[in-house]
């Protein structure tokens, strides 16, 4: 069915006037907003909006974080038939100049004093900004800039225009097509300027309700707001399916109160990337390190029988009676109420996204009998490509391609797909969106992957990062550098990898230890060491390492694509890669290149097939100092399997 | 809400002399504080500060001087009549129920204002109910304007000192205070928690138009966020005005910085 977002708030109004819309916890207490409520505020506001000048195909941005009149403020502008762009509310007053100047924004929406401070400190290089409302007061009282009001005055002002203009909004409403833009989101594009996403009411909602069938959501559903509503993700979790399933979206306190406010709602879907996942596992872990010693007895010896037993419950496959009854005791001792601590107890459907998890991360969840999954998904296509079907969630795959999405991939192994999700274009970039969008509906995401043999999707690397081993006994195999990085980093005494192996015979890799994970292991060990440099360099820590890089291989081994990527050799850093020196990206990512070219002669020794090399490199402390590291340091052969041909 | 504008004389300290046995606290000191404004007291330490404070509040009396409070003078100060008559406090080395959790401690802010009988507040009914929750929900509001919503329901002596220093505020602000006494707020902070206390005590006065009378030791922050300052030295005063008259005042310099005799 096709429509747009405010008729479907008028459809929900008219058809559960009482119903809860959205909840935002205020003074200590859930404070509930209906459907009948939100819609007579977003009327309200479309027509102030309107009365403040606000035209059909205008953009407006709004900026904060998930409120319900930020929401509403979404809903009124695309009432009018305006496009919301929602940006980050964490970005530096700068990085809002260019998508406010790009789509020529006059009316904003600022939920506060800071974000309203940014836009007042960036509104000489954006003089055509003229109207910014705010929906928290506090601080701005003494503001007097023109243009600024408070939400409130908005709402007043719509309200005596609607009483003039009986029916306007409504009116508006009819006259939006499901073909029109809806919303514009802005991606960060790591060079150059960011590119505004442009998609349309159909394209989010197609995938929004597609997504819901696929889990068979309801408007039953309880959903916690707490990612930026700039997302993607965050949008098409609280706005997208919100309005498509008619659930309900509760927004927390602060950011500092998720965790008590997740305890409180006990959502029922649920949506987060991996580092929030093992943030809240972490935090588990500690207090239970603390716990007496008992109670941690209990706990391991139920989380070994979650291990083996959970999963395959979860997926469904018949489990021996004495594992069910075990479990169940477990279930009532231990993961009912870990899953209550973490605010998962009704959690139906968890899903995670945006990077690779961990299979013991994704495995943990699963065992306790959370139904998390992994979905593949971007801002071009709208969010939903594929999904994991409830009992077939595994760590290495993203899913199967869900209703109305084709696949196919490229020559060069990149993944295709066309969707009725896909972006409409970039905004006043039709290179960039010739790019990416073929004449004939192919989106390219520039992710390298296939679908294997249960056509589930697997994701290797970027395209742009695989590569070929060239020469030796595995000539022409792929190599997708990240992919074996992952998965050597999903252990927790690695802290960074870097892998070599496009255009070489073999593929070597350069690993960062855990301090804090081998410390531990080490000092368990009677194991004395003073520092990074010496930890690093023990036999005992290698041999570590070593036997985390063979089971790598062994499991690579069983993989048709990459089994020419196993690490026959590997060695341990003298000293932890750091943005400060360059070698990071600031978001943590490894810079291969820079790191090849630093580390030259580390790299010659490693395909050179010496056992020791000796290397000095300059380091920047954190004063902002520089010095020398200088250690001479091993390296070691890792066992590489045979190729296992897989089973279908 | 008020918009901040500085009234008449609301506070008036007269002639204030104090001894401890034979040493002498303060000698002859007097101000005055009018309504709605920021009023520092800065010294060095042992310049009898806090003692100016304790005697405004009722816990020492002076042997000397009179202090006039809306038009009332006293020649001494009874804690709870003080607390009463709406003047709330502070204190330097944080005076809060440490098993207690976040809202008690605030609850325990609205003690005054509490009208039913102990018999039934502890059965919770009727109007000892209604009446919790009225005032549950200005300690709600509190919360709010002090940003600790995550911290509800923790034990005050678990949380960080920054924190703790925000709570025994909101304490005194439960009293719905027109003068508030505010021992060293900043003391022990860092430089962000100091911004941050700087901000609420601006909001305070701002927002609910609360007279402020504070001790500081962090020249900044008093420069940047008072209207007029007091300089006590060895229980005298040596300084009265705005902070730049202060600043440039031969004795205040002196008696901060040392002065070649």
């Amino acid at each position: 069915m096709q429509t747009t977002f405010p008729k479907l708030l008028l459809q929900h109004a008219a058809e559960r006037p009482d119903a809860a819309a959205m909840r935002e916890k205020e003074y200590g207490i859930w404070q509930t907003l209906s459907w009948s409520a939100l819609a007579a505020m977003v009327e309200a506001l479309a027509c102030g909006l309107h009365q403040a000048g606000l035209r059909r195909n205008e953009h407006m941005v709004v900026v904060g974080a998930n409120r319900p009149r930020l929401y509403a403020t979404m809903l009124a502008a695309q009432s009018l038939g305006a496009v919301p762009i929602p940006l980050y509310q964490d970005a530096a007053a700068a990085e809002c100049v260019f998508p406010i100047n790009n789509a020529d924004v006059r009316f904003a929406f600022a939920e506060d004093q800071e974000q309203v401070d940014k836009l007042l400190e960036i509104r000489e290089r954006c003089p055509q900004l003229e109207h910014i409302y705010f929906d928290d007061p506090r601080g701005l009282r003494k503001y007097d800039a023109i243009g600024l009001a408070s939400i409130d005055e908005l709402l007043a002002a719509g309200k005596a225009f609607a009483a003039l203009h009986d029916g306007f909004a409504c009116a508006e409403i009819a006259q939006g097509q499901p073909g029109d833009e809806a919303a514009m989101f802005f991606t960060s594009g790591t060079t150059g300027n960011p590119k505004g996403v442009v998609h349309t009411h159909n394209s989010l909602l197609n995938r929004a309700q597609a997504g819901a069938r696929f889990d068979g959501l309801t408007h039953a559903e309880e959903v916690l707001a707490y990612m930026p509503p700039a997302w993607i993700g965050q949008n098409i979790f609280s706005y997208a399916q919100w309005l498509a399933c008619g659930y309900v979206v509760n927004c927390p306190e602060s950011a500092a109160t998720v965790n008590i406010d997740l305890k409180e709602i006990g959502p029922t879907y649920y949506f987060a990337p991996p580092r929030v996942f093992e943030g809240l596992l972490t935090s588990v872990m500690i207090r239970m390190e603390d716990a007496s010693a008992i109670k941690r007895k209990i706990f391991h010896a139920c989380m070994a029988v979650a291990q083996r037993v959970g999963p395959a419950r979860m997926n469904g496959q018949p489990v021996g009676l004495v594992d069910r009854l075990l479990y169940r005791l477990g279930d009532w001792i231990v993961y009912g109420p870990l899953r209550n601590n973490l605010g998962m107890s009704r959690v139906r459907v968890a899903y995670t996204a945006g990077e690779a998890i961990g299979p013991d991360l994704f495995t943990f969840y699963r065992s306790i009998g959370v139904n998390l999954k992994q979905l593949y998904g971007s801002t071009e296509t709208a969010v939903f490509v594929c999904l994991q079907p409830d009992s077939e969630a595994r760590a290495d795959t993203v899913g199967v391609p869900i209703e109305g999405v084709e696949i196919k991939v490229a020559d060069n192994g990149e993944i295709l797909v066309r969707s009725p999700g896909l972006l409409k274009a970039y905004y006043k970039d039709p290179e960039a969106t010739a790019e990416v969008l073929s004449a004939d509906g192919w989106y390219r995401t520039s992710d390298a992957g296939f679908l294997d043999a249960q056509g589930h999707l697997k994701i290797i690397d970027r395209v742009k990062d695989v590569g070929r081993i060239a020469g030796g006994a595995n000539d022409g195999a792929m190599f997708a550098p990240k992919y074996v990085e992952n998965k050597l980093k999903f252990f927790p005494f690695i802290k960074e990898v870097v892998a070599y192996g496009d255009g070489r015979d073999r593929v070597c890799v350069m690993v960062n230890i855990d301090v804090e994970a081998v410390g531990n292991w080490a000092e368990r060990r009677n194991l004395p060491y003073a520092g990074y440099t010496d930890l690093a360099q023990k036999p005992e820590v290698y041999q570590l390492i070593q036997d985390c890089v063979e089971k790598v291989n062994a499991d690579l081994s069983r993989d048709q694509l990459l089994a020419g990527s196993q690490v026959s050799r590997f060695l341990v850093l003298h000293k932890e890669l750091d943005a400060d020196d360059g070698e990071l990206t600031r978001t943590n990512k490894v810079r291969r290149g820079f790191i090849a070219e630093k580390y030259q002669p580390l790299v010659e020794a490693l395909y050179a097939g010496k056992t020791a090399q000796y290397i000095e490199t300059a380091v920047k402390f954190e004063d902002g100092r520089s010095g020398q590291v200088s250690a001479t340091l091993k390296i070691s052969d890792a066992k590489t399997f045979v190729p296992v041909k897989a089973a279908a | 809400m008020t918009a901040k504008k500085i009234g008449d004389v609301i506070l008036d300290v007269r002639n204030i002399s104090l001894s401890f046995g034979g040493v002498q606290a303060l000698t002859d000191i007097s101000f005055d504080v009018r309504e709605h404004e920021v009023r520092a007291i800065i010294g060095p330490n042992g310049a009898g500060k806090s003692s100016m404070l304790n005697c405004i509040n009722g816990v020492y009396t002076p042997q000397q001087g009179t202090i006039s409070f809306k038009g009332q003078t006293f020649s001494h100060m009874d804690s709870h009549q003080v607390a009463s008559m709406g003047i709330a406090r502070t204190f330097q080395n944080l005076a809060l129920f440490k098993g207690m959790s976040v809202i008690d401690n605030l609850m325990t802010g609205r003690n005054l204002r509490i009208r039913s009988n102990l018999l039934l507040q502890a059965l919770r009914i009727g109007p000892a109910e209604r009446e919790e929750i009225r005032h549950r929900e200005f300690v709600e509001h509190i919360i709010d304007f002090l940003e600790i919503q995550a911290h509800r329901k923790t034990a005050v002596g678990q949380l960080p000192y920054g924190l703790q220093k925000r709570v025994d505020l909101g304490r005194a602000l439960a009293m719905e205070p027109q003068v508030l006494l505010l021992d060293e707020p900043m003391a022990g902070m860092n430089l962000e928690e100091k911004q941050d206390m700087s901000r609420f005590v601006l909001d305070i006065n701002d927002e609910f138009g609360t007279t402020v009378v504070l001790i500081e030791h962090d020249m900044g922050v008093v420069m940047d966020i008072s209207d007029r300052v007091v300089v006590l030295d060895y229980g005298k005063k040596i300084g009265d005005g705005t902070p730049e008259e202060v600043r440039n005042n031969p004795a205040v310099i002196s008696a901060y910085l040392g002065t070649t005799h």
